[in-house]
């Protein structure tokens, strides 16, 4: 998974998107899965897996969930008491994380 | 006693400055390179934390970077003659952290250290292992 993350940083062969742009698109769809992926500019990598019969989640929403989520990281980062490298155990960031998923 | 402040102001800035390169990264498009990064830090980084860009980057291509500063947002309010030319030094070590920090959160291993020969300009040098 994280070779295939790599691998399409440094190919850029994501046709439709900008290679400079964070989001990475979808990575690989599988029988039942759609993976979508993003790299921060810190090499941090989210990665969310859809269920390929959810058909109303389109790209965009996808984009905003993935800018969603890179904001409450960054909120945790920027947290004095968080140790970077250390388990995220950020209530706040939880919450948007379980925002996220009941959406649906 | 004062290396020990020295290092501990320099472990502070570092902390900040991870912080501090997730923020300002936030928006920012993908870097192609070593040398974006830095002229990352120059700009972007720069204003962010000190409310201007830095007025000079100079680099020998081979992971040696020099940031001129003629107007150091922390020594400009000091006299600008020789009198505190010694203890310079301690205003600089965070800021010499910060950079690491930064760096360090982009994948770049680094050390960095400052020099004032007159007051309010002052000179960073980042020197990055090549491995």
């Amino acid at each position: 998974m994280k070779k295939s993350i790599l691998s399409m940083i440094s190919s850029g062969s994501r046709s439709i998107n900008d290679p400079r742009e964070l989001y990475l698109g979808l990575l690989y769809p599988t029988e039942d899965y759609k993976v979508y992926g993003y790299v921060t500019n810190t090499k941090v990598k989210f990665v969310i897996v859809v269920e390929s019969s959810n058909t109303q989640l389109r790209d965009s929403e996808i984009r905003t969930m993935f800018k969603t989520l890179h904001n409450a990281y960054v909120s945790v980062m920027c947290n004095p008491f968080h140790v970077p490298g250390d388990n995220i155990t950020s209530r706040s960031f939880e919450k948007v994380v379980s925002q996220m998923m009941v959406q649906d | 006693m004062t290396n020990n402040i020295i290092s501990k102001l320099e472990q502070m800035g570092c902390r900040v400055g991870q912080s501090l390169a997730e923020r300002f990264t936030r928006d920012s498009p993908r870097f192609g390179s070593e040398l974006d990064i830095i002229k990352f830090i120059c700009k972007e980084f720069w204003v962010g934390t000190f409310k201007k860009q830095v007025d000079n980057l100079r680099t020998n291509h081979l992971g040696v970077y020099v940031i001129l500063d003629s107007r150091f947002k922390l020594l400009t309010h000091m006299s600008a003659g020789e009198q505190y030319l010694e203890s310079a030094p301690k205003y600089l070590a965070f800021t010499c952290g910060l950079v690491r920090g930064a760096l360090a959160s982009f994948g770049i291993n680094s050390v960095v250290t400052a020099e004032v020969s007159t007051m309010p300009s002052c000179k960073f040098q980042i020197s990055i292992p090549k491995t």
